[in-house]
């Protein structure tokens, strides 16, 4: 079955042709030997009569048009799984790198997965408590949600992405079913190490599967990354029932990675030069999020991007924003007044949320408050807006309250420290507080019922002081 | 036998033939992934395959289907959940199991499943294209009419069967045409997908699509038969409002579209509509539903077909004389999906890599929709609402700003207004619709005789606001005269209280039109009372201490559906404080 090709009619990039092949695949894999006996992977990227199209993993460089032999696989790229992969260490094409040897598969699957039948999925509900005030009562995360965060370069999103592993309260029984994979793409190498450090500090380190990619490592390796960690998910998560939390870090890196890869196949570019097909492939990555009828575990996504110059509309946060449910967004402005973590709250959201929150799952006033804080802080920002224009001691009497609310908001419940736990009692009674701030009519999206039972100017008093 | 040339991708190329039309559906190698002829040269035939490509070879077989890409019609549609290319999702769940695998080829509909037929023709009877022969219920809520296809020559009835329970394929009716051919009619007919099916006229558009959403109803009508377009970046809440428009429109019957769009967010229509209950017919909402779902991971050509598989259910079921409303969510995945195509055929970009027919194909979509009568005699409609996610938020993007032009109604969605969780978060400002004039008379004899001009004069409160918020906005309000405050205020009570509409609150979320008028006028008595007493030289500060703004603001969630006698102790309370005001 396998034959061997030697010699190649074309290098182009990461790409190479060769001629006269037959029986080869679209998407298949091939190894690619070099006459110093080293080994390359290659996928087929296009086929055309007798010709043949392969990107290789790890770059052209040194290949030439005689020095390689070529041997099909037969079959796509598929990654070696079994539960040993717990604690684990591998390069973002799925090898080990950790120098603990191979793994010895249960079975092996296909790493670009399969569309989820809508049928079969569960509509996630499940709510997961972070510890962090702003996650929990405003972006409230799900079980089986995919929730990226999007940053920019120098903020926190590495921190907090550590914070809500450590306090993510996500298993069943004792933390038993609970794993973490970890995705990095193109990162730095001092970043996958203070994820390494936080997670062996957290104990958690022998339920991490590590896929590492590091920035100087090949391009064309970083879109496998995130598909070998999210195959890797998915067999955790629904074939051994675990809840898998996937922080995929850093997206705008695979984006990146995917756009030279298609310009070097001179393909038409849509907008920036990112290729027309990002969305799809985007969501190929993004909809492997869930949880499947009839099996206990569950995949959940937290994808960190870095929006380019802090922009919320280029394309990669764009669209990720299209695919995603919901975005929690950081802000440059918080983060430089000591705010951490810098949640921008008014652009940040979590589509789940509705129906994994109120009674039986939170409490039952938690959309209530979810709502009213939300809208008072967005008049705070009308009321800056204003102060800015005509000075603070010009404005009338509410908008005061709402500058002050502001403040209060921003210093007393989005800040919290990095190890700071709070429940979600204490993060809505905190909401309740705040909002106990500002005179009751201004409060229109809580009704009688909850206002005789949670507003208190005075409680307001005791935790905020007076003025 | 033809085999394949080229991969790339969802585009797969042929070489040599002559065999295979425009249009036609295609069978590609040894698994047989459905596909469709989309160009054709001298040299090569090229097809897009609706399905995953991975292992695909050159060399394997492939065979034209000798159809253009149909729909199959019958009974056993609604309730269902189908893929782009109009596979069972439910049946292919039992097939391959929780993930969709390439190849699997199943009908459409149930073929076992048996229907209580009635014949409703009798041997020497005359049969014309679109007229009724035999009709069986499909849900409890609709009755299922199975009508001779637009496409048949008609003729005289030779046999009928007897009533009683048919499976889709058996033969009912037996007709002759004047030629001497005869035809066998079953339960179920197939229609090509991308041809809109023809109606004996086109009526005037004069009937708004009741949704029970106020700023809809009341500012912004949308006709049945119409068109409207639900633009708005991520997370302003366009799958939100489509979802409360299929729960409360009045249409008998919502093709749901999800193209392109998150699989959660489909498992979530078929969980809640399967349990929410339609307060007029006391059935589930999936009795009314049929759900069309390509997620953002199933392969991007059926995406493009997908669009093309709802319109078709939805124009078979107006022939049989049903209004039918169409959730498009969203048109914008279905345009990048030929982007992407059209970007694999290598054709030259117009704007934004967008092809060059964009405006063609989404016009053509749009003119679907219609309010017609029928081949078969009788009225039927189509109203299409698409959502539309423009890139980077921009509404001057191509597929916004084409769209625009073949919609009537706009509902701009707006991100301050998302931000500050006012749903629904459409810009009164930015939105628009064509249909007002069209439906006056409607709203005129069916709700009351100054509906019109009540409506005006609260868009007009809108419209003075936005002005003075110009001022606001420099100034503060504590500068404006009292009789503009008085007016901020009232803006605020409109915007608040009238327009903001709670989804998840069991009064709110549907309000039918009655209360939203009688809501509409209490505002206005309060703006005009108000306005006196700011005449007789009252102040804002004494007026707002009534506390009969703050109770309007709350009358959403005050005064329940079914009691809108509550609205006469509401005027009089504001006439006798007002007055008492001095």
């Amino acid at each position: 079955m396998s034959v061997k090709y030697i010699g190649l009619s074309e290098i182009n990039g990461p790409l190479v042709a060769l001629e006269n092949v037959s029986g080869v695949g679209y998407d298949e894999m091939a190894k690619i030997k070099l006459s110093d006996g080293s080994e390359r992977l290659a996928r087929v990227v296009e086929l055309s009569g007798d010709k043949a199209v392969l990107q290789v993993f790890e770059g052209t460089k040194g290949l030439s048009l005689t020095n390689t032999e070529i041997r099909f696989e037969g079959k796509p790229m598929e990654l070696p799984l079994s539960p040993e992969i717990l604690g684990r260490i591998f390069s973002g094409a799925g090898r080990p790198i950790d120098g603990l040897g191979e793994i010895y598969p249960e079975k092996t699957a296909d790493i670009n997965g399969k569309p989820l039948n809508p049928v079969s999925r569960t509509y996630p509900r499940n709510y997961i408590n972070t510890g962090i005030s702003s996650i929990d009562a405003l972006t409230t995360l799900i079980r089986g949600q995919k929730l990226p965060i999007f940053s920019g370069s120098g903020l926190s999103h590495n921190k907090l992405a550590v914070q809500i592993v450590r306090q993510a309260k996500i298993a069943d029984k004792n933390g038993e079913d609970f794993a973490v994979v970890f995705g990095a793409m193109g990162v730095k190498n001092d970043v996958a190490d203070y994820f390494k450090r936080c997670f062996e500090e957290t104990g958690v380190l022998k339920k991490v599967v590590m896929f590492l990619n590091l920035s100087n490592d090949p391009i064309i390796e970083r879109i496998l990354t995130p598909r070998c960690a999210l195959t890797a998910a998915e067999y955790l998560a629904f074939e051994h029932n675990m809840h898998i939390l996937v922080i995929l870090t850093d997206m705008t890196s695979y984006a990146e990675a995917l756009r030279e890869f298609s310009s070097s196949k001179g393909e038409i570019p849509g907008r920036k030069g990112y290729p027309g097909y990002l969305y799809s492939d985007l969501a190929s990555l993004y909809e492997r999020a869930g949880i499947i009828e009839g099996s206990s575990g569950s995949v959940t996504q937290i994808p960190i991007l870095t929006m380019p110059n802090d922009d919320i509309t280029h394309p990669v946060p764009d669209l990720t924003g299209y695919i995603t449910e919901g975005q929690i967004v950081l802000d440059r402005n918080l983060d430089s007044t000591g705010i951490y973590p810098p949640v921008s709250v008014l652009p940040s959201l979590s589509r789940l949320m509705k129906d994994g929150i109120g009674e039986g799952y939170t409490r039952e006033d938690h959309q209530m408050v979810a709502n009213q804080l939300f809208a008072a802080y967005a008049k705070v920002q009308d009321a800056r807006a204003l102060a800015s224009v005509i000075g603070e001691e010009e404005l009338s009497e509410s908008d005061k309250a709402y500058i002050r609310f502001g403040v209060l908001f921003e210093n007393k419940f989005l800040k919290q420290g990095f190890d700071e736990n709070r429940t979600i009692e204490q993060t809505l009674d905190l909401g309740w507080a705040l909002l106990s701030t500002l005179p009751k009519a201004e409060l229109d999206r809580v009704d009688e019922e909850h206002l005789e039972k949670y507003y208190s100017a005075e409680k307001a008093k005791d935790i905020f002081g007076e003025e | 036998m033809n085999t394949i040339y080229s991969v790339n991708g969802p585009v797969v190329k042929v070489r040599n033939t002559r065999d295979f039309s425009m249009l036609e559906t295609v069978y590609a190698g040894k698994k047989r992934l459905i596909g469709e002829v989309i160009g054709i040269t001298e040299e090569f035939t090229t097809v897009q395959v609706y399905e995953g490509t991975s292992g695909l070879m050159p060399g394997e077989p492939i065979e034209p289907a000798g159809t253009p890409m149909s729909a199959l019609l019958g009974p056993g549609i609604l309730s269902n959940i189908f893929d782009g290319i109009e596979r069972p999702l439910k049946r292919l769940e039992q097939i391959s199991g929780a993930f969709i695998n390439d190849g699997s080829d199943v009908s459409p509909l149930d073929t076992e499943r048996e229907f209580d037929v009635t014949v409703t023709v009798r041997p020497g009877d005359t049969l014309e294209a679109g007229q009724i022969y035999a009709t069986c219920p499909e849900t409890p809520l609709i009755t299922h009419k199975c009508m001779l296809s637009p496409l048949s020559k008609g003729g005289e009835v030779i046999t009928a069967a007897a009533n009683g329970r048919y499976k889709i394929n058996d033969t009912v009716v037996t007709i002759r045409n004047k030629d001497g051919e005869t035809e066998e009619l079953t339960l179920c007919q197939r229609w090509p997908i991308r041809t809109p099916r023809p109606a004996a006229e086109r009526l005037p558009i004069n009937r708004p699509l009741i949704t029970g959403q106020r700023i809809v109803d009341t500012i912004l009508p949308v006709a049945k038969g119409g068109t409207a377009a639900i633009p708005g970046g991520f997370g302003t809440g366009k799958t939100m409002t489509q979802h409360q428009l299929a729960k409360w429109c009045d249409a008998d019957i919502i093709v749901y579209i999800g193209c392109g769009e998150r699989g959660n967010e489909m498992t979530q229509v078929l969980e809640e509509f399967s349990q929410l209950i339609d307060p007029k017919t006391d059935r589930p909402l999936t009795d009314r539903t049929v759900l069309i779902a390509n997620t953002s991971n199933m392969p991007v050509a059926a995406r493009e077909a997908s669009i093309y598989t709802g319109i078709t259910l939805a124009e078979y079921y107006r022939d049989m004389g049903y209004h039918i409303a169409i959730m498009a969510d969203s048109t914008s995945r279905w345009a990048e999906a030929l982007r992407e195509i059209s970007g694999r055929l290598e054709e030259m970009p117009a704007e934004e890599g967008f092809p060059a027919y964009l405006p063609s194909r989404l016009s053509e979509f749009y003119e679907r929709a219609g309010y017609v009568r029928t081949l078969g005699g009788s009225e039927g409609s189509v109203t299409i609402i698409g959502a539309v996610s423009p890139q980077g938020s921009d509404f001057s993007e191509p597929v916004t700003q084409n769209t625009k032009r073949f919609v009537r109604c706009f509902w701009a969605l707006d991100k301050s207004l998302a931000y500050a969780r006012h749903y629904p978060a459409i810009n009164w400002n930015q939105s628009y619709s064509e249909y007002v004039e069209d439906l006056a008379d409607y709203y005129k004899e069916n709700v009351r005789d100054d509906f019109m001009e009540v409506r005006q004069e609260i868009s007009n409160i809108l419209v003075e606001e936005n002005t003075l918020m110009e001022i606001v906005k420099l100034m503060g309000t504590d500068v404006l005269p009292d009789d503009q405050k008085l007016l901020i205020e009232t803006a605020r009570i409109v915007r608040v209280g009238f327009l903001q509409q709670n989804a998840y609150h069991k009064d709110d979320t549907y309000v039918p039109l009655e209360k939203q008028y009688l809501m509409m006028k209490a505002i206005l008595t309060l703006y005009s009372e108000a306005k006196q007493a700011v005449s007789r030289g009252v102040g804002m500060n004494t007026i707002m201490a009534t506390g009969l703004f703050e109770k309007l603001v709350k009358m959403k969630y005050d005064i329940p559906n079914d009691r809108l006698e509550m609205f006469d102790d509401y005027e009089k309370e504001i006439k006798s404080v007002m007055s008492a005001l001095a």
